[in-house]
């Protein structure tokens, strides 16, 4: 394409119909926005095809195309294993728990912060609560690591200073999901407030001022103007939130998982990794895989509906 | 809002500040007990229990991490790919931007189309695993950045921001003679600036905190960043499988000296993260609200 912006004048005055004259008027553009589906396509829309290989038995020397077909097998194998099902679970339960307890959190304290009026305290907690959001998820587990372990981690420390037994919370069953979410919650919900914070400062303070007039309190203002303000943005986040049912966060799960918590903490996208990379069993996990990639359209496109019947504008 | 001077008005106020009060202590306490940590000694650490401030400092945790070159290489390679990683991302997602922005441009909903349906649905971590394998860029620092070049959703950020610059400016430079390239650099971007800052932001976080493509991608420990290292060091040697994992004739690492790998690794985003903060709500906002 670039080569032919040199050619004479003649080929570039050849007639041409009105797209092809404004294709060509705008090569530039195209040139710039070419890098960017070069990676789209290959590291994005070339696994994608890649998937075939959950319907293969395939062999790395023998390539995608080269490998024998199996149909379904590997989707078979998935649902007649009593794992799959514990795996499942496991995974749905850790996603109850984020629209359960995360979910409504960033809308509270956006909501309370909303509420404060002096401008350096907003922004001075603000700017705190957005930190972790930047940490990775191996330096929270790390600083929970070395604040919950039983052999002098703090919390540990001042329960056995309280009376109490010490708790292994790292590496017992029962306190793995109660720990997962406290991160999650911990990491991510100041910075979930950005955006119901901005969506509460575009109400029309008139509307304020009205109810005011009318001997509405802070908690009625709340409700019945502040609420119903932002519930097309809350009813998008909970779509997206839908739509990522599955993705727990593989970095956040595998760096807690130990042999002691698998049975509650395994989960797909763990599943897979050690399948599929640790296992070499290519073909089995990009099914397992695939499997969840479906879950996750099907449900996003299914909120996306129900949003729309309930009049809201959804996501697409 | 005038401040709500009623009886019930204060009480709410006053309940409010206190609850965000225990949330932001609740939320910092954390990283001062870890930071506090490392400064002091490991007997101080389990005499005290939990340290605000040390009163015997030490720095025996930070002379142990640093008597080895390890960390220092692992920060290397975290810095390098961070800069390298965040030069590039920034380069092709503008020029993606830019060029979906213009409104003029044949093909541009199939172009969002394609990558907005990238943020639905995806190959997963087995096909990609293998194209990046096929390209031959295992073993390689290229594995952990040219498979994240792009974030579609801060690409998406960029592209909205871009639009809302009058298109006068941009009409009035290409009467002046101006290319495409010309008007992109000399002008939409110079007027992006809280964008750019908060999406370089956005990416150089994430390449700091490059961990599952390393542990993915990287066989040999020697090209390990920071992340990969830190988890080696607290978050196995935390676990019972420690023996199994590190040379066993080795002690587990005291508390202090796990702090201070947690405080190394946490640096650099502590010390860029005020100069942007005031920028990136701004900046993303903008492109969120109006998407």
């Amino acid at each position: 394409m670039e080569d032919t912006a040199v050619q004479p004048e003649a080929a570039i005055a050849r007639p041409r119909s009105g797209l092809g004259k404004r294709v060509w008027r705008n090569k530039w553009i195209y040139l710039m926005i070419l890098p960017g589906l070069i990676y789209f396509i290959i590291f994005k829309y070339v696994p994608m095809f890649g998937l075939v290989i959950a319907f293969e038995d395939y062999k790395p020397f023998k390539g995608v195309f080269g490998s024998d077909w199996v149909g379904l097998d590997h989707f078979r194998r998935l649902f007649t294993q009593p794992d799959f099902w514990n795996i499942l679970a496991n995974t749905l339960i850790l996603f109850g728990m984020n629209l359960v307890f995360y979910f409504p959190v960033p809308i509270l304290l956006a909501l309370m912060l909303n509420e404060v009026r002096v401008s350096f305290f907003k922004r001075f907690f603000q700017t705190l609560v957005y930190l972790p959001h930047f940490m990775s998820w191996v330096i929270i587990v790390s600083i929970s690591y070395v604040m919950l372990t039983m052999d002098g981690g703090v919390i540990n420390e001042l329960l056995e200073s309280l009376g109490m037994a010490k708790i292994n919370f790292l590496l017992s069953p029962e306190w793995f999901r109660p720990t997962y979410i406290i991160q999650v919650i911990w990491r991510e919900a100041g910075w979930g407030t950005i955006i119901y914070l901005a969506a509460i400062a575009s109400v029309d303070p008139q509307l304020y001022e009205a109810a005011r007039m009318d001997g509405a309190g802070r908690f009625r203002q709340i409700w019945h103007i502040t609420l119903p303000a932002i519930r097309s943005v809350i009813i998008v986040l909970l779509i997206l939130k839908i739509g990522d049912v599955l993705e727990l966060g593989f970095e956040h799960v595998y760096l807690l998982l130990n042999s002691m918590n698998r049975d509650v903490a395994e989960i797909i996208d763990t599943y897979v990794y050690t399948a599929g990379l640790r296992q070499m069993q290519f073909s089995y996990s990009s099914a397992v895989g695939l499997f969840k990639s479906v879950i996750g359209l099907i449900l996003v496109m299914a909120a996306n509906k129900l949003s729309k019947k309930f009049g809201e504008e959804g996501i697409y | 809002m005038v401040e709500d001077r009623t009886i019930g008005g204060r009480t709410f106020a006053a309940v409010n500040y206190t609850l965000l009060a225990v949330i932001a202590l609740v939320t910092v306490l954390p990283f001062i007990h870890v930071v506090a940590g490392s400064f002091t000694t490991n007997a101080e650490l389990a005499a005290k229990k939990f340290v605000l401030i040390p009163t015997v400092w030490s720095w025996e945790a930070y002379r142990f991490i640093f008597s080895t070159n390890t960390i220092f290489r692992a920060m290397g390679v975290s810095i390098g790919i961070t800069a390298a990683g965040t030069l590039f991302s920034m380069l092709v997602t503008s020029l993606m931007a830019y060029g979906l922005s213009r409104k003029d441009l044949d093909g541009r909903r199939l172009l969002m189309f394609l990558v907005v349906f990238t943020m639905l649905f995806n190959g997963g971590l087995i096909p990609t695993f293998l194209v990046v394998k096929n390209l031959g860029l295992v073993d390689s620092y290229a594995a952990l950045i040219l498979p994240s070049t792009i974030t579609a959703f801060n690409m998406i950020i960029l592209r909205n921001f871009f639009q809302n610059i009058p298109e006068g400016l941009e009409e009035s430079a290409k009467i002046d003679g101006a290319s495409d390239f010309g008007i992109l650099f000399r002008i939409v971007l110079p007027l992006s600036m809280p964008a750019i800052a908060t999406i370089s932001l956005f990416y150089a976080v994430t390449y700091w905190n490059t961990y599952l493509s390393a542990i993915l991608y990287l066989n040999d420990s020697a090209m390990w960043p920071i992340q990969v290292l830190l988890r080696q060091i607290v978050v196995l040697a935390s676990g019972m499988d420690y023996s199994s994992t590190l040379d066993s004739a080795v002690p587990p690492p005291d508390q202090s000296v796990k702090m201070a790998v947690i405080v190394v690794a946490t640096l650099p985003i502590l010390l860029v993260y005020p100069f942007l903060q005031k920028h990136f709500a701004k900046g993303a906002l903008i492109g969120s609200i109006k998407g």
